[in-house]
């Protein structure tokens, strides 16, 4: 360990000499990712387990747009590639770039939550609230727990970009940014499973 | 070898990671603004086509292994490049794919003791 | 002489950050490991007095046949309150109070990864704890058992189950975060030359237990709220009439469950794997075997969790292969109690009292080991599940291994950690009475299982001859709080002694013992460099040809550290990071959106904004330069 040229410091913000030559809070990240799989993981066999097992609608071929969810989908995988731009701008240097690129990842972030809570509202006027039935308690709690992972993906989102009007943001806190985009594109991909399993995947019920 | 050779090994970025106003960092290959839009194209051409294959009757005896198959490629490209797992310390890697392995296979076994797959 | 910086003040905001390091209110802002280890230590030791005085109680109750000391209500309370308190509030958090204050220090570190992050796990622990039990002034205590299985726990009409959801969610959080803190800690942060095979076996169980955590707590989180929003808001995850199965709780729960059981005994093997060899004078008895088996028991406990099951009707495809996979993971078990016991053999052997727990730890650990095993035997567990033969096993595995485990590491690391001895008269007499009263307590429950006493009831019939046995394990329990309270005493003399301990007195192998007693806010002068495992014996000790471990002279090649420039860090200051208050704020909004979501929804809003507060305050205050 080239120890002699670095002073060893227990500051959580400064760069240590670590162990494994990897920065603590991307290491922690990636373990809070994995963990998070399995918090996923639980509620998406819940769903699968419930598939086809309600015993009064509206069921799921009442209520999806599939359309509609499509376009949600485009929205957030857009919000992803607009992640990966800003933190590559940011690396550059460029910061105008790279708060352009952090808000739109925001927007479209608030374009996928705008239009989730549209169809939840929508699912109400068609009589599929929380309690309604086993699909609606499956469903709604697997998607809000979702939505929840995005919008405090928004909240860190905004609060980069104030940072970077107040010049907090620079090329050296590529890495936070980088924690935050591992977040967001984490909250993506839980998304391209959900689409799949939840919408797509028929579910033989009556109606 | 030394514990700093194998770490630089194992993360050639970590030794510019190490002196502050690293934005510059050298790794052994970051994909270009072009290439992330590329893989935006493709994920976006996977999505149309999960979108279609739902509709289109003639298919439907392949739709669950198709969707399926799609949702993984779309995943991966997502991890692999957007979250740059191809190119960094395979120590990342591991410690996803324990969550993910062990969540995929852990409830798994719970559907099946359901017998959510027996029809 | 190390120069220790604290961080200069600049006033930002509303509140200042804290400098101070010292005095009473240092204690809520500090974020230094060791402050927080001691404080886990002492919370926990509360909750184990409170668990205890529940079991006695318990005891009481179930001392005579047909008696009402607890009515039926109240005695479900406290059967559960007794299990979530010992698991969650007691067991858990002592072993926490060890890794943090130990981990730093073993691995030759200043502190953990994240500083602010550690505190804030010890504070969301403590108000998860509190909220919980503040449930027996506000609508009745949890009931439901530990395990809270549905329809029983959705449907009870009582608030109990909801502190319970809640609570449990509370401390999740805590010991979530704390695990990835800590297992980042480990893997990251080890001093110049400690690879990960030098690192002490109590370190390895630490990564293992960290890891267990962080992939475990997430099911039971989802277990928890869906048990919540069925309760709270009338959803129907657990509701059979509506479609759901109350067996998925079973399988999230015991998901998190099994795995949890690791967690609670781990930490004590890896205490009694670093006391053995102190106390044999011998390195542990194959050391990487010891190692390898912690990993294989974390791995393979993530796939025997449907041993709990084996009554629900899973099928004979289900029950068989958690059956096997269950006599599987005695195995790597057994290798760990026959290296303990080669490290024994033909050791120098000294009978201190943290030795007496260790050897103790061993043999109760064995007792509850094999009951372990023959319930992995389906068939026979169909009729030990649900009785008092279970209640024997897995107090011997946490009583007799656990509990006895982490007292040893007390005796052992005390002086280290308060720069004073616990007596060693007091200590023996506190081993003996513990071991007398606890198998008086729980040997006996063996027999009245296979007798036929079921779990949880209030009371027996005179008529069912279990009266006997009931008494004897009562007139047990008693012994154990005798034992207790002779702990208590020696803790408190010990303070009484002056503060006048040397760096290693007990002449051990690892880095902790390689700085002051206790160690000051830095941990160490300097970062020791590390070539082998046991490297502070290896500094004090070498072999001659012939064998013989002869000392190091002063002066000789084992005090120097390989630092050619020597002296602390250059005449660098060492930067420590500053206390803060915000760990605590953004701690305390959790039980009061808790509150919120049982009581008022305002409340939610306030304790939302608690924790946006208390984390942004967090990351905009002025950090130590």
């Amino acid at each position: 360990m080239a120890s002699d040229a670095m002073e060893v410091h227990a500051y959580e913000s400064e760069h240590l000499a670590t162990s494994t030559g990897l920065p603590n809070i991307k290491l922690a990240m990636w373990l809070f990712l994995a963990s998070d799989c399995m918090l996923f993981g639980a509620l998406i066999s819940t769903y699968v387990l419930y598939r086809g097992a309600s015993v009064v609608g509206p069921y799921p071929n009442d209520v999806f747009d599939i359309p509609y969810t499509s376009v949600s989908s485009f929205v957030l995988l857009a919000s992803s590639l607009t992640m990966v731009l800003a933190l590559a701008a940011l690396q550059r240097g460029d910061i105008g770039r790279a708060r352009v690129w952090l808000l739109a990842t925001a927007l479209l972030g608030m374009t996928f939550v705008g239009g989730q809570v549209y169809e939840f509202t929508t699912f109400a006027h068609e009589e599929l609230t929380l309690t309604t039935n086993l699909f609606s308690t499956s469903f709604y709690v697997l998607t809000g727990f979702h939505g929840t992972h995005v919008a405090i993906g928004i909240l860190m989102l905004l609060t980069l970009l104030t940072f970077s009007f107040s010049g907090r943001l620079g090329p050296e806190k590529a890495e936070t940014v980088e924690m935050v985009g591992l977040y967001w594109h984490f909250v993506d991909i839980v998304w391209i499973v959900i689409f799949t399993v939840v919408y797509l995947i028929p579910t033989g019920n009556p109606g | 070898m030394s514990e700093a050779e194998r770490a630089g090994e194992l993360a050639p970025q970590a030794r510019t990671h190490a002196a502050p106003g690293s934005g510059s960092g050298h790794v052994a290959r970051h994909p270009s603004p072009k290439e992330y839009v590329r893989i935006a194209i493709i994920l976006a051409i996977i999505t149309a086509a999960e979108v279609a294959i739902y509709y289109i009757e003639a298919v439907e005896g392949l739709l669950i292994p198709l969707l399926f198959l799609f949702a993984v490629v779309k995943f991966t490209l997502v991890v692999l490049w957007f979250m740059h797992l191809k190119f960094d310390s395979r120590t990342y890697a591991r410690f996803f794919m324990m969550g993910l392995a062990g969540a995929i296979t852990l409830f798994l076994v719970v559907l099946l003791t359901f017998r959510v797959f027996a029809g | 002489m190390a120069i220790v910086s604290v961080p200069a003040e600049r006033p930002r905001g509303l509140l200042r950050r804290p400098t101070a390091t010292t005095g009473f209110w240092s204690w809520f802002t500090t974020v230094d490991h060791k402050k927080i280890g001691i404080l886990y230590g002492i919370t926990a030791f509360a909750f184990f007095i409170i668990g205890g005085s529940e079991a006695l109680l318990i005891r009481l109750q179930l001392a005579r046949p047909d008696q009402d000391i607890l009515s039926a209500s109240v005695y479900n309370e406290m059967f559960t309150m007794h299990g979530v308190t010992m698991v969650f509030l007691v067991v858990m958090p002592l072993s926490a109070a060890f890794f943090n204050y130990l981990i730093p220090l073993m691995i030759g570190a200043r502190d953990v990864a994240f500083p602010r992050l550690n505190a804030y796990s010890y504070w969301a622990f403590l108000f998860g704890g509190l909220f919980i039990y503040s449930s027996w002034f506000l609508g009745g205590a949890p009931n439901g058992g530990w395990f809270g299985y549905p329809p029983n726990s959705t449907l009870d009409a009582s608030l109990g189950m909801t502190f319970y959801s809640l609570g449990l969610l509370i401390t999740g959080i805590a010991s979530t975060v704390s695990a990835i803190n800590l297992a980042v800690t480990v893997i990251n942060m080890r001093a110049p030359g400690m690879t990960l095979f030098r690192m002490p076996v109590f370190i390895w169980m630490g990564l293992v237990v960290q890891l267990l955590l962080a992939f475990s707590l997430p099911i039971i989180t989802i277990g928890l709220t869906e048990m919540f929003f069925d309760r709270r808001f009338g959803t129907h995850f657990f509701d059979p009439a509506a479609g759901g199965d109350p067996v998925l709780w079973q399988h999230l729960f015991w998901l998190f469950g099994h795995p949890e059981v690791y967690i609670l005994i781990l930490p004590a093997m890896g205490i009694v794997s670093e006391i053995l060899p102190v106390f044999a004078r011998k390195p542990l008895f194959g050391y990487q075997f010891v190692v390898f088996s912690g990993i294989a028991i974390g791995f393979i406990g993530f796939g025997v969790w449907a041993h709990h099951m084996f009554a629900v009707g899973l099928g004979p495809v289900a029950n068989t292969a958690f059956g096997i996979s269950t006599l599987i993971i005695a195995v790597p078990t057994g290798v760990k109690i026959f290296n303990w016991l080669g490290t024994l053999w033909r050791g120098d052997i000294r009978f201190t009292t943290p030795m007496l727990f260790s050897v103790g730890f061993i043999a109760m650990f064995v007792i509850g080991g094999l009951s372990g095993v023959t319930h992995a035997v389906v068939p026979s567990d169909y009729q030990q599940t649900d009785t008092y033969y279970i209640v024997a096993h897995f107090h011997y595995v946490l009583f007799g291994g656990a509990i006895f485990g982490l007292f040893g590491g007390m005796y052992y690391w005390w002086p280290k950690v308060f720069g004073r001895m616990l007596g060693e008269g007091l200590g023996k007499l506190n081993f003996w009475i513990m071991l007398i009263g606890f198998n008086l307590t729980f040997g006996p429950m063996h027999i009245l299982g296979l007798q036929g006493m079921p779990r949880r009831i209030q009371s027996y019939p005179a008529s069912l001859g279990l009266s006997f046995w009931n008494l004897v394990s009562s007139v047990g329990a008693f012994l154990i709080a005798l034992s207790v309270l002779i702990f208590l005493v020696n803790a408190v003399a010990s303070f009484r002694k002056p503060k006048e301990m040397e760096s290693d007195p007990w002449d051990a192998r690892t880095l902790e013992w390689l700085t002051t007693s206790p160690p000051p806010e830095h941990n160490f002068d300097e970062v020791p460099v590390v070539h082998s495992l046991d490297e502070l014996w290896h500094r004090k000790y070498s072999q001659t040809q012939g064998g013989r471990v002869v000392p190091v002279p002063a002066g000789g090649s084992g005090e120097a550290h390989g630092d050619p420039h020597g002296g602390p860090g250059g005449g660098h200051g060492i930067h420590l990071p500053g206390p803060s208050y915000f760990p605590l704020i953004a701690a305390l909004g959790l039980p009061i959106a808790a509150y919120g979501l049982i009581f008022n929804w305002w409340l939610v809003g306030a304790g939302i904004v608690l924790v946006l507060a208390g984390f942004y305050g967090w990351i905009l205050e002025p950090s130590a330069e």
